[in-house]
């Protein structure tokens, strides 16, 4: 048995094609059983029959653990005593004002820039004849982990002290210009911060385009022959026609990308560790779970992440709402 | 900046061809084609280097920046051979397949049980059901760490792989059923009333309708939950610590950045070869990670 579990074949099996046949089988007796029941109960069973395991997952992985990090975030570090809001209070103290400070300039330049790039685009991609091979390029790095993108930006922050040859590409770029000293990247508060969503950018921005590119298809043609035809600059076109009318997907690319500003862990786990004033929310959160040991403050942690992101929540919940009325 | 001065010049000029000048099109076509160089390049440059640093020699890759390599080639396989054998990153994507394969396939098959049964069916609570899905599509996955962590250790799963897969589906089939309701209610109902007619059982119409009509749509949401189970960090980091089996591919790989004792070579051949099969999978199903990424932004 120890042996299946860490065999990588017998695994894939197992779990892809073993699983999936006994739930075919299970949803196939729970038809038998639910046809030889009286109609109207069995028309009642049927549909929570089928929904049975999505909806023992979503309970057990997102509702039940929702519900329970909320209370644990009024205890303490082993959960065993009420603390009331302390673990609140301590979140919005001290060295935790920096962090969420570093997450407040996340939050706007990440979406921000992401945004900004993803249009030009998006915008001049629809004008040549290779939109193809640029789309696939910039949608690239989208394949790629934080993690792995993370690493392969490390050789291009490398600083080597002024004087000795930079490995790094940005410092041997710059240094190319006279007089200007390399620049540490990861080490200079501020600086780093802004490099380490420069690779968020990196990594983000082609699912951003498909989404822009996709809208700005849609823009219909006619009303942009005509602006031309009346003698408008592309310029105005852009921000009278196009902007208004791919307003939904640009609201879709701002939340997205806000919610993973919130939660954002990979890039500083793996660049910084969260020093030289880099931390983040979710990276302090693995340090409180796993250092301190100190349940209650990290489930304090998540909390916030969660209020933060509510009303993304509710704007997604309201949209829903009016699309599924229509 | 050029737009707007164009402009100007275009209200006095003929309105040929969307009323730009010929002049004026030309310089403003080279400037897009500038910006859209640059933007291809910028975006591809840092592949490119990691592909040329993980095959260079410790000692260039110490004394000089990736681009050299290009006027004094010396490669290597040392790197490779290094991260396969010394530092076990082999096993390391033994483990990340065996995650990654089966949270696939399961996401796939439960978004579509559960998608069919949201859609085709009617029952009280509906309604509500949707809505907490769609709330639940934004949850930051930290809320339900901690106690899970806990669950985890209390019935014996911490540590094991089949953890992550419970943990990794169940994350998902919020998003995992809006991608496919939206495809299964797109489905035309005569085809449905037709089956009934002819009697078929429900499980008989999931089968031979539902399943071959959707294979569109499981192929858009089999490609997202790959590469979202393949690059993730944070799960694996969590709970398959202190586990016999080998780390997975991310972990392995932010462990390798963070202690540099076995060199930049290994390091960068590890990272490379944690992003090919990502790589190829999105350039091989281009259209169907586009179509999963369009119809999971228009529900999201």
């Amino acid at each position: 048995m120890g042996n299946l579990i860490n065999s990588v074949p017998a695994l894939i099996i197992i779990g892809a094609v073993g699983i999936p046949i006994v739930v075919y089988l299970l949803l196939g007796l729970g038809e038998r059983i639910a046809s030889v029941l009286p109609a109207r109960l069995g028309r009642g069973v049927r549909p929570w029959l089928w929904f049975f395991g999505p909806l023992v997952l979503i309970v057990l992985i997102l509702l039940y653990p929702l519900v329970a990090t909320i209370a644990y975030s009024f205890l303490d570090a082993d959960a065993s005593r009420a603390v009331g809001l302390g673990n609140f209070a301590w979140a919005f103290e001290g060295t935790m004002l920096g962090v969420i400070g570093n997450n407040l300039v996340w939050l706007v330049v990440f979406p921000l820039v992401t945004l900004v790039l993803a249009l030009v685009a998006a915008i001049l991609f629809d004008r040549i004849r290779y939109e193809r091979v640029a789309i696939t390029l910039i949608v690239l790095p989208t394949a790629i982990s934080f993690t792995a993108g993370s690493v392969i930006w490390t050789q291009l922050y490398s600083y080597q002290p002024s004087g000795s040859t930079q490995i790094g590409t940005f410092n041997a770029l710059i240094t190319l210009i006279p007089d200007v000293k390399p620049v540490p990247w990861l080490q200079t508060p501020v600086i780093n911060n802004l490099a380490l969503i420069l690779i968020a950018v990196w990594l983000s921005t082609g699912v951003a385009t498909l989404i822009l590119s996709a809208a700005v298809k849609n823009v219909a043609g006619e009303l942009i022959e005509a602006a031309r035809l009346d003698g408008s600059g592309e310029w105005r076109i852009f921000w009278s026609i196009v902007l208004p009318s791919i307003m939904p997907a640009v609201l879709v690319v701002l939340t997205t990308q806000i919610i993973a500003a919130l939660k954002v862990f990979d890039i500083v786990y793996v660049m910084t560790n969260g020093n030289y004033g880099t931390d983040v929310i979710a990276n302090r959160m693995y340090g409180e779970l796993f250092s301190e040991n100190d349940l209650g403050r990290a489930s304090a942690i998540a909390v916030i992440l969660l209020v933060a992101a509510l009303p993304i929540v509710f704007l997604n919940v309201i949209q829903f709402r009016a699309e599924s009325r229509s | 900046m050029t737009t707007s001065t164009e402009s100007t010049v275009t209200t006095t000029s003929p309105p040929a061809r969307g009323g730009r000048s010929a002049r004026r099109g030309f310089s403003w076509r080279w400037l897009v084609h500038g910006i859209v160089l640059v933007l291809m390049i910028s975006w591809f440059v840092p592949i490119l280097a990691l592909l040329v640093s993980s095959i260079r020699t410790q000692g260039d890759a110490a004394s000089s920046g990736w681009w050299t390599a290009f006027v004094r080639p010396l490669f290597t396989a040392y790197n490779y051979q290094l991260a396969l054998e010394e530092v076990g990153v082999a096993g390391s994507l033994g483990t990340s397949l065996a995650i990654a394969v089966p949270v696939t396939v399961l996401t796939t098959v439960l978004s579509l049980i559960g998608a069919f049964a949201l859609t085709r069916m009617r029952f009280p609570g509906r309604t509500a059901l949707s809505l907490i899905l769609v709330a639940l599509l934004v949850t930051p996955p930290q809320i339900t760490l901690v106690p899970l962590l806990r669950v985890y250790h209390a019935v014996g799963l911490s540590g094991t792989i089949p953890a992550i897969w419970i943990y990794q589906v169940g994350f998902t089939i919020p998003f995992g059923i809006f991608l496919v309701r939206g495809f299964i209610s797109g489905i035309p109902a005569e085809l449905f009333e037709s089956a009934s007619v002819d009697g078929a059982t429900v499980l008989r119409t999931f089968r031979s309708i539902v399943l071959p009509l959707s294979i569109p749509v499981m192929a858009s949401l089999a490609i997202m939950q790959f590469l979202w189970s393949w690059n993730d960090l944070l799960t694996p980091l969590i709970f398959l610590g202190g586990s016999s089996v080998p780390a997975p591919i991310t972990v392995e790989v932010a462990g390798l950045a963070q202690q540099t004792s076995q060199g930049q070579g290994a390091l960068m051949a590890a990272t490379f070869l944690s992003i090919v099969i990502p790589l190829v999978l999105v350039i091989a199903l281009q259209r169907y990670f586009v179509r999963g990424v369009l119809g999971g932004a228009v529900k999201g």
